[in-house]
């Protein structure tokens, strides 16, 4: 298989009041096109820092980040912005949804700043809604949604640009149980289809999902449990 | 994304918070209103003292007798004559010596009792010739004006201006007829239109046509001399004025001949008329004046607009960042579904252009009826020109860039990881 994602020696410092925070210390990490990866650990770990350079929103101190073959470690911040646009999907603990636009409206917001043209986009988030189940919500504000509803809004919006890599921060953290693993079932479907899935969560059931579970300590990788 | 989308989203966005939308834009609002409504007024009262000094001949230069101040007098006797102003020879030195002029023609006021039948009424008596129509521009309702053998022969005829017409000669047609005035009757020959320059004007700049009555020169001075009896409250006093005005029209109209011959008249009535007793009135130098004031104006009133679509500005300015930092998480959401920095800088600028712009819009609409209602209550005559109103318009639009660039890059310069992590 080949990597879709891969992080070498990558190294994020922040400073912080004289000292330094290293926040990743050196990690080596490969996600297979196809994979599902869960990213555990303490908070302080490093796992958010992880998921923010895995989502092209951080940059490495040092060392590289490759998505797709192509070192965005070097890319200045429009490039990283198209990056985060056609290639990536981001699925957030608190939804994230814009407020005052209905549920088409969100779902089409990556693809606005794609610049795909309004009718087609319009084609697709109706798909995208429908496949999510979100008939008759279409024109709905996300306070008028459940949060399942709303997270099942923000998959779709999630897919919009038909992204190599979803990552999900904690996508079920808001959720009762039985909403959380609708949504899991979900995103493992969409893993199923061929998308490569990165999840992080401090939830060993939601962990559990996963082919494979890296354990942050420390910003360094502490262990990486396969599943059989 | 396209335009018109960035703009009805950004609507959107405004109308979720009207109130708030609305007071913001007051200020933009009330600017471009005063903005074009003293631009009206001023425009308006500009155009109004231009005209009245056009009425006077824009090629003409106007000489007026003035009656000295009292006080080297007033311990004289009441019943000595008090002599000053233009004489014959003033006209005549005029005429020999003064370059670039077409025309000199001289005038004389007396003030009268005029009768016709039961009707009396106050009026003035003037004698001129007959190129004065022509110069003082009148014009004819119906007969003829005086005419050059009309002063040879010293003729009894007149020629009505148009309130002495109506005020004497209610249902008769008045040519033909015969009136008193003074002493003497004279046959009204023709009667003036209505030139209605109103009754207050500037002292000396004609506005008294309406209300006089023309004979021939020659007969006036046969019947009154030079002498002419004022009473007032029992006291009576002479004066003697050979002339009380002078209109010279200039060969040309052009400002620099009119000035040279501005300058050469100055320079004659100086040396005959020391004490003062004459004055020169050029309405093209008084154009001069009305549209050289009207620019002072222009630009205070460009400084105090400025300043209050600065404060304008600055509102909006203000709540667009507070609008920034309430849609931090927004701004970060965006920015993590691939917005660039341009994206969130055009969103939030479409926001502050389509507030300014509205504000506009709506100062428009109330500087427009400003002056409209300010001219119906209170009969002042106001301008709206095109002008203005694409400046105010362009100024709203100009301030929303202004002060709407710094928000929105306050917005596009936030960290995306930062702006996600904000509640």
């Amino acid at each position: 298989m080949s990597a879709v994602a891969e992080l070498c020696a990558a190294t994020r410092i922040y400073p912080m009041g004289g000292t330094e925070v290293r926040a990743l210390d050196g990690i080596d990490l490969r996600f297979e096109a196809g994979s599902y990866t869960a990213i555990m650990g303490a908070s302080g770990s490093g796992k958010s820092t992880m998921l923010n350079i895995l989502g092209c929103l951080d940059r490495l101190t040092t060392g590289r980040y490759l998505l797709g073959g192509r070192d965005v470690s070097v890319l200045d911040d429009d490039d990283l912005s198209a990056e985060r646009n056609r290639r990536l999907g981001f699925v957030f603990q608190a939804y994230n949804l814009i407020p005052h636009l209905t549920v088409l409206e969100n779902i089409e917001v990556p693809m606005e700043y794609a610049g795909v043209a309004p009718s087609q986009a319009r084609e697709r988030s109706v798909a995208l809604a429908s496949r999510m189940g979100l008939q008759g919500r279409f024109d709905h504000r996300p306070t008028e949604l459940s949060g399942g509803q709303q997270q099942r809004v923000a998959i779709a919006r999630s897919l919009a640009n038909d992204p190599m890599v979803l990552l999900a921060d904690e996508p079920t953290g808001n959720l009762d149980s039985r909403t959380g693993k609708e949504i899991l079932a979900v995103l493992e479907e969409l893993n199923t289809q061929g998308r490569t899935l990165i999840v992080v969560t401090h939830d060993a059931h939601v962990a559990a999902h996963a082919d494979r579970t890296v354990v942050m300590l420390d910003g360094r990788i502490q262990r990486v449990e396969e599943r059989a | 994304m396209t335009t018109r989308r960035l703009f009805s989203l950004a609507w959107k966005s405004l109308w979720l918070h009207r109130l708030r939308s609305l007071l913001t834009v007051l200020g933009i609002v009330f600017g471009v209103a005063s903005v074009v409504a003293m631009l009206a007024i001023g425009e308006g009262a500009s155009e109004e003292a231009q005209d009245q000094f056009r009425r006077l001949g824009t090629r003409n230069l106007l000489l007026a007798s003035v009656k000295p101040p009292l006080s080297e007098e007033a311990g004289e006797s009441a019943s000595r004559v008090l002599r000053y102003g233009l004489l014959r020879k003033d006209l005549v030195g005029i005429r020999a010596t003064i370059p670039g002029i077409r025309r000199a023609v001289a005038r004389r006021d007396i003030p009268v009792q005029a009768r016709f039948g039961e009707r009396e009424i106050a009026t003035v008596l003037m004698g001129t010739t007959a190129e004065y129509a022509e110069v003082a521009n009148l014009r004819l309702l119906s007969g003829r004006f005086l005419m050059p053998s009309d002063d040879h022969a010293h003729k009894a005829v007149c020629v009505l201006g148009d309130a002495v017409a109506r005020k004497l000669f209610r249902a008769v047609d008045p040519v033909g007829q015969e009136i008193r005035a003074g002493t003497d009757y004279f046959r009204v020959v023709g009667m003036l239109a209505e030139r209605g320059e109103g009754t207050g004007g500037t002292a000396g700049l004609g506005g008294e046509s309406d209300n006089a009555i023309f004979i021939p020169m020659g007969t006036m001075q046969e019947r009154h001399g030079d002498n002419i009896r004022h009473v007032t409250s029992g006291s009576r006093s002479y004066e003697n004025v050979q002339l009380h005005r002078i209109t010279v029209e200039a060969a040309s109209e052009d400002e620099s001949s009119i000035a040279q011959v501005g300058g050469a008249l100055r320079a004659f009535v100086e040396s005959r008329h020391p004490k003062g007793d004459v004055r020169i009135t050029v309405p093209q130098e008084l154009i001069r004046q009305a549209k050289e004031s009207k620019r002072i104006f222009t630009v205070v009133l460009a400084c105090i607009a400025a300043i209050s679509l600065l404060v304008g500005g600055i509102g909006i300015m203000n709540i667009m960042l507070a609008t920034v930092v309430e849609r931090t998480r927004e701004i970060g959401v965006r920015r993590a579904l691939g917005a660039r920095r341009a994206n969130i800088v055009s969103q939030f600028l479409a926001e502050t252009v389509l507030l300014s712009v509205t504000g506009g819009l709506i100062g428009l609409a109330f500087g427009v009826l400003a002056p409209l209602a300010f001219t119906y209550l209170s009969g002042v005559r106001t301008v709206i020109t095109p002008f203005s109103l694409g400046l105010a318009f362009s100024i709203s639009a100009l301030v929303g860039v202004v002060f709407g660039l710094y928000p929105a890059a306050r917005a596009a310069g936030l960290d995306p990881v930062e702006a996600l992590r904000r509640e």
